[in-house]
């Protein structure tokens, strides 16, 4: 399990890495933290001809907090992130979302950038990021660019970045407000495999605490991409959240799904387990929301 | 009183590996050593029409690319451990492919990266031929062959009668039978198998590192190269990174050492981790049980039948064999009075069979331990009750079962009260209630197995008649150097098991010596004596054996100088701590250093007629084996049973499949401890593999012949999350045929987990409806069986 | 390609392929063999070595990644020659090994751990060690041994 051989370069800065990029004659491959890029190489599914390690590249490694937003560089790791207050205070879904992530070592490498570039239809973090309608700041050789998550993924493990462009940072919607609340519930064989199918959700309720008056509520692992259930979110706006209610929505939910079957579970099981999880997020953010309002 | 044993005492070997000082065989360099790489085939079936090298012996740093044909003609084939003269089994592929990762070429390059950019350049024409995956499909007279010139895929076929089998079905009042199985996994080491050949045409000398753990190595590697024995050095001082029974790299090694002696260089093959998993035929048993019991109003259990259908793959080496091991316990710990055993071996086009663990026991403890609930169940009695009904007794030992084997000693009622006490049986109900509230499935299993140990393989003549194997010895060199400091040889390498430990400790019983001043090492297959390396849970009984022979004479030998000198009769002395004292009169004494010196340099001070120096060799053999198998297959197999007993209990989310185990309790009776941690560590560490085979790992092949779970990203081990806080107690009975009483302990806690768990999630599944006995019990297929609801069917039925 | 990296405190520089896995760097070109190969696709853990700070898998990074970084490997955790760490100290206590082919990068996660928090609970403890897969032991003696250094590490400071 050796790689075929390619070359090496670290640009550092990303004028060098968009300069890289641009070079058409050479296959290129931009490397982070490379927690899965890596083992496909090892595996000799994935043979660039040039790897240009981005993790040197100042700018896209900070978490800047703006108005509206968290921008988290691309090259942030998931570990750094996890431990971040800011992100704690303002992004609560992504905080319970990264402790899923494998587990700590390729934490400790892997990066927020990374997991959205490649992909996977059952990443904790593109999840989140669809969840919670990220926009994701992209930049080549003849400028930047932004495109909504959404927009970005296009299939399983296929994204609309070009061959010359570069992910430089990922925004997402602040989200913590006292009336907000999260949940985030993933079924896997062991604790740090790949989730088979998860379930996130960002809601809030009116001032009483009572009535929904936004949710988001998307699977993963069960579509080549995460899929927002509308017709779940509909039905639970302006109500109650009442664990019937919840029951009720989510039965909605498995129709817009198109699982595969594979060795760990069966389509069905997926769209199965996808409707159950998602009610049991829904009703973690809830009773987060809830919970919330006694503390403050 | 004991000094050493049974004490607490810090392993000799665990020093080297915590500080990163093991020598495992990745560790080992030679000069100028080449290394491998396997070119294997993408399909289960077909013939090699073409095999065209010339693209990759181009690439720099390629020496050379060899065909399974090259090596066919220079070798000789696999030996079968059935008699099945016609299954013609060579390392690689000669003219066609019999499973999907078998190896079609070997690359060998001055790098391991080279070798693999080479492999890649290896064109091979496949010729798809029909193939078969499922074993039941592979017994159909139609189906395609795995092996041709066999004429038939069965390659074992034998049944057994042991005991008045009608008569006993005729006078119970009840009969069931149903299915079990036990999936294809492995015990799946995180050191890959790995070899490093070099022959020294100087001294005409083969020189094997391995990370073996393979009785005969050496035998088959002179075998299938046509050398003499004597010119095989396999070194038994590498560490081996684990291996349950599976490190067995023979073909590895006849690939290597082809290689080393065609082109004069040592070459070097470790597996990496996807053609272990594809390709080095070392996955286990996987198995169809049908079972029947026959049985009484009261619970007694009067007779067994087992029908086993073992999927062996594409080989037929020794892994058809663990279906006979288990005839030495084909009755668990229970007063069965006769037993139907009907044992099928079956090739298909899947990765051959190895050893594994428990060398084929622990699926049959679970299809005998899912008998003993069914019972229950249909008579609504307590399971545990059942099975105090059915349990020998202790008074009742020797006892031996219709099989032929006699269990050596135990107590076994006094170990399920250790695991009932443990374990708060009596309110584990209420626990089980109180998850059912929260929306779970909860579950209890209680389950009583034996772990034959040192046995002297006779499983090889019960099933292959034209093996006459009746012993199956191990042997310990203790020497006392000039200074008086104990040096003791072993022939064997080491797998985690402690040997060095075990030696010492025992040695150091026997002389009155603090065990961390004894050296022990590791002989090879050249200076070594008779061994059989550490399989079926023998190393304690068979080398401590070995060891504590080889000390007792040495201490004769020694008394018998320490008399001379201090003029005395040996029999007036009195072992102390470094020497020995005359009893009577204490003050005078000699030292060991002395009595040292007086052997190697003073002939003088020497009694008459006694050789110089102080060295003593023990061979020992299988206490009380060395019969063959009656026609009708009756043999006694092991000298020792341990017995555990396993309580745990399962919360499982109906949803989603996910069992979880939040309380796991072991008691378990291997006679005397030599080292207590050593022990422990053996049983939870066995206990938790057998998690893995109960709930996770699996094999899985579709039906294309490919293998689905062929990478750690999908062949689940399991992980620190994964495993329970195992709690443990033990109970001694000493082993009426060992040097200290004591038993086997290395495959026990392997032994019963499986059985535990699946009796757990099925009584965790009764309120439902529902019950699996197919292993693993994954969460996938658990979940969409309790979704689907399929009912409870003919559980009752007779 | 050259390279210049610190492992275990020393300076060390080498020509390298770029495809040289770090973990094939150490062993293959620094003859540091306490680090172990176990699947090369970053899911056992017996490679894990300590980059910049943090646990991470060596069969993961490529040698090349690993330029300017500080790299501690199992040779070099405990305080010198001869000596062991308090962690090493109690995996040999409590016998949290068998065959030891795992334990180095058990050893290197753990170390890993303690660095952070010096009284972990059990729980913290098993998701520290959930990416080292460990065959032999069912990890329960692990398990103790982290605890057991913890506590002797928060004693000898107290």
């Amino acid at each position: 399990m050796k790689s075929a051989p390619f070359e090496y370069v670290r640009p550092q800065n990303l004028h060098d890495v968009c300069q890289l990029l641009s070079d058409s004659a050479i296959d290129s491959r931009v490397i982070a933290g490379g927690q899965t890029l890596v083992p496909l190489m090892a595996m000799r599914l994935a043979r660039p001809e040039r790897l240009v390690d981005i993790t040197h590249v100042d700018e896209l490694a900070d978490i800047v907090e703006t108005e509206d937003t968290i921008r988290i560089g691309a090259c942030v790791r998931q570990r750094s992130a996890e431990r971040s207050p800011v992100i704690h205070q303002h992004l609560p879904l992504l905080s319970k979302a990264l402790p899923n992530v494998g587990h700590q070592q390729t934490r400790n490498r892997g990066t927020i950038g990374g997991s959205i570039c490649n992909a996977d239809p059952t990443a904790e973090i593109v999840l989140t990021a669809v969840t919670l309608g990220a926009t994701l700041n992209l930049q080549s050789i003849n400028g930047p660019r932004s495109v909504c998550v959404t927009d970005f993924l296009v299939d399983a493990m296929e994204t609309s970045i070009a061959d010359n462009e570069c992910l430089v940072s990922i925004d997402f919607p602040k989200t913590r407000t006292k009336n907000s609340g999260c949940g985030f519930v993933e079924v896997n064989a062991r604790a740090s495999d790949y989730a088979i199918v998860a379930a996130a959700v960002s809601l809030t309720l009116d001032e009483r605490h009572e009535k929904c008056t936004h949710i988001s509520a998307c699977i993963g692992g069960a579509s080549s991409v995460p899929v927002m259930t509308a017709e779940t979110q509909n039905s639970l706006l302006g109500s109650e959240l009442t664990d019937q209610e919840i029951e009720a929505a989510v039965s909605h939910a498995a129709r817009q799904l198109t699982p595969m079957d594979d060795v760990h579970a069966s389509g069905m099981y997926r769209k199965r387990v996808a409707a159950e999880l998602l009610a049991r997020a829904i009703r973690e953010a809830r009773d987060d929301c809830r919970s919330d309002r006694h503390a403050h | 009183m004991t000094h050493y044993v049974s004490k607490k005492r810090r392993p000799k070997e665990d020093g080297r590996f915590i500080t990163g000082r093991g020598k495992f065989v990745a560790d080992i360099k030679r000069p100028g050593m080449t290394h491998v790489a396997m070119v294997q085939s993408p399909v289960p079936s077909a013939r090699l029409k073409s095999i065209d090298t010339s693209r990759a012996l181009a690439l720099p740093g390629v020496l050379d690319v060899i065909t399974g044909e090259e090596l066919a003609a220079h070798t000789r084939p696999h030996q079968n451990a059935l008699d099945t003269p016609e299954v013609v089994v060579y390392p690689m592929a000669v003219d066609r492919v019999r499973f999907a990762g078998e190896w079609v070429a070997a690359v060998v390059a001055t790098s391991r990266h080279i070798a693999e950019d080479a492999a890649e350049l290896v064109d091979v024409d496949y010729e798809l031929t029909d193939f078969v995956v499922d074993p039941e499909q592979a017994m159909l007279s139609h189906a395609p062959l795995v092996h041709e010139a066999h004429g038939s895929n069965i390659l074992l076929s034998r049944e057994f009668v042991w005991g008045p089998v009608d008569d006993d079905a005729k006078r119970s009042e009840h009969k069931i039978g149903f299915r079990v199985r036990w999936g294809r996994n492995a015990t799946v080491p995180i050191e890959t198998f790995g070899v490093v050949a070099q022959w020294d045409e100087g001294s005409g000398i083969l020189d094997i590192w391995a990370s073996i753990q393979m009785p005969s190595y050496a035998e088959s590697i002179a075998a299938m190269l046509d050398i003499p024995l004597n010119t095989v050095r396999a070194h038994y001082d590498v560490d081996v990174g684990g291996s349950y029974g599976v490190k067995r790299g023979l073909k590895h090694t006849i690939v290597a050492a082809y290689l080393s002696r065609k082109h004069g260089v040592p070459v070097r093959y470790i597996e990496d981790r996807l053609e272990n998993m594809t390709g080095g035929e070392m996955h286990g048993p996987d198995r169809i049980f049908d079972m029947t019991v026959a049985f009484d109003d009261d619970g007694t259990i009067n007779s067994l039948g087992i029908v086993a259908i073992d999927d062996a793959g594409a080989n037929s080496s020794r892994g058809p064999l663990q279906l006979g091991k288990p005839v030495s316990a084909i009755c668990g710990p229970y007063r069965i009075n006769s037993v139907y055993y009907h044992a099928i071996s079956v090739a298909t086009n899947k990765s051959g069979q190895s050893a594994v663990r428990g060398f084929g026991q622990s699926p049959t403890n679970v299809a005998i331990e899912a008998c003993v609930d069914r019972v229950a169940r249909f008579l609504n009695l307590d399971r545990l009750e059942v099975r105090r009904r059915n349990l020998v007794k202790k008074d009742e030992f020797p006892w031996r079962i219709p099989s032929g084997s006699s269990y050596d000693s135990g107590d076994y009622l006094a170990v399920v009260e250790k695991a009932v006490s443990l374990s708060e049986l009596g309110t584990m109900g209420a626990r089980v209630e109180q998850a059912r509230s929260q929306g779970l499935l909860s579950g209890i299993g209680v389950v009583t197995t034996l772990e034959p140990g040192g046995g002297n393989s006779s499983f090889e003549p019960l099933l292959n008649p034209k093996n006459t194997t009746t012993t199956w010895p191990e042997s310990c060199v203790v020497k006392m150097d000039r200074t008086g400091l104990i040096t003791a040889m072993i022939t064997t390498s080491t797998s985690g098991q402690g040997h060095q430990t075990l030696v010492a400790t025992i040695i150091g019983e026997e002389l009155r010596v603090d065990p961390d001043s004894i050296r022990v090492v590791h002989l090879d297959t050249l200076t070594g004596m008779p061994g059989n390396t550490p399989v079926a849970s023998r190393m304690a009984i068979m080398l401590g054996g070995a060891a504590s022979g080889a000390a007792g004479k040495l201490k004769t030998r020694l008394a018998t100088i320490a008399a001379h000198a201090l003029d005395t009769s040996p029999d007036q002395l009195e072992l102390i701590e470094g020497g020995f004292r005359v009893a009577v009169t204490p003050a005078k004494s000699i030292t060991f250093a002395e009595l040292a010196i007086i052997a190697h340099r003073e002939d003088h001070r020497m009694p008459a007629n006694l050789e110089p120096g102080l060295q003593e060799t023990f061979v020992m053999q299988v206490p009380t084996g060395g019969e063959l198998p009656t026609p009708d297959g009756v043999v006694q197999m092991y000298p020792c049973y341990s017995f555990a007993c396993h309580i745990c209990r399962v919360e499982i989310d109906p949803a989603t499949g996910k069992t979880h185990i939040p309380e796991y309790v072991i008691a378990h009776d291997c006679g005397t401890v030599i080292n207590p941690d050593i022990v422990r560590g053996m049983v939870i560490g066995g206990a938790a593999h057998g998690i893995g085979a109960a709930l996770y790992e699996k094999f899985e092949y579709n039906e294309d012949g490919q293998l689905l779970t062929g990478s750690f990203a999908d062949y689940l081990i399991p992980s620190a999350l994964e495993i329970p806080d195992i709690k443990l107690d033990e109970h001694c009975t000493p082993s009426p045929h060992t040097s200290h009483g004591q038993k086997g302990v290395g495959e026990g806690g392997y032994l019963g987990a499986p059985a535990a768990i699946a009796c757990a999630v099925n009584d965790a599944l009764v309120p439902l409806g529902l019950e699996r006995w197919e292993l693993p019990l994954r969460m996938g297929e658990l979940a969409d069986q309790i979704a689907g609801g399929q009912t409870l069917g003919n559980l009752l039925g007779p | 390609m050259r390279i210049e990296l610190t492992v275990n405190g020393k300076r060390v520089a080498h020509d390298v392929e770029p495809r040289l896995s770090l973990v094939d760097f150490l062993r293959d070109e620094l003859d540091l063999t306490g680090t172990h190969v176990g699947c090369e696709h970053g899911v056992c853990g017996a490679c894990s070595v300590i980059v910049d700070g943090d646990a991470v898998r060596s069969c993961l990074m490529f040698a090349v990644q690993a330029d300017g970084a500080e790299v501690t490997t199992i040779e070099g955790v405990g305080n010198g020659p001869g000596t062991l760490s308090a962690l090493q100290d109690a995996f040999w206590e409590t016998h949290a090994l068998q065959c030891g082919y795992c334990t180095p990068g058990m050893i290197i996660a753990a170390e890993s751990l303690l660095a952070q928090n010096d009284n972990p609970s059990d729980q913290d403890i098993r998701e520290a060690i959930e990416g080292n897969l460990c065959r032999c032991t069912g990890y329960v003696q692990i398990v103790e041994a982290i605890a057991l250094a913890a506590r002797n590490i928060r004693e000898a400071r107290s």
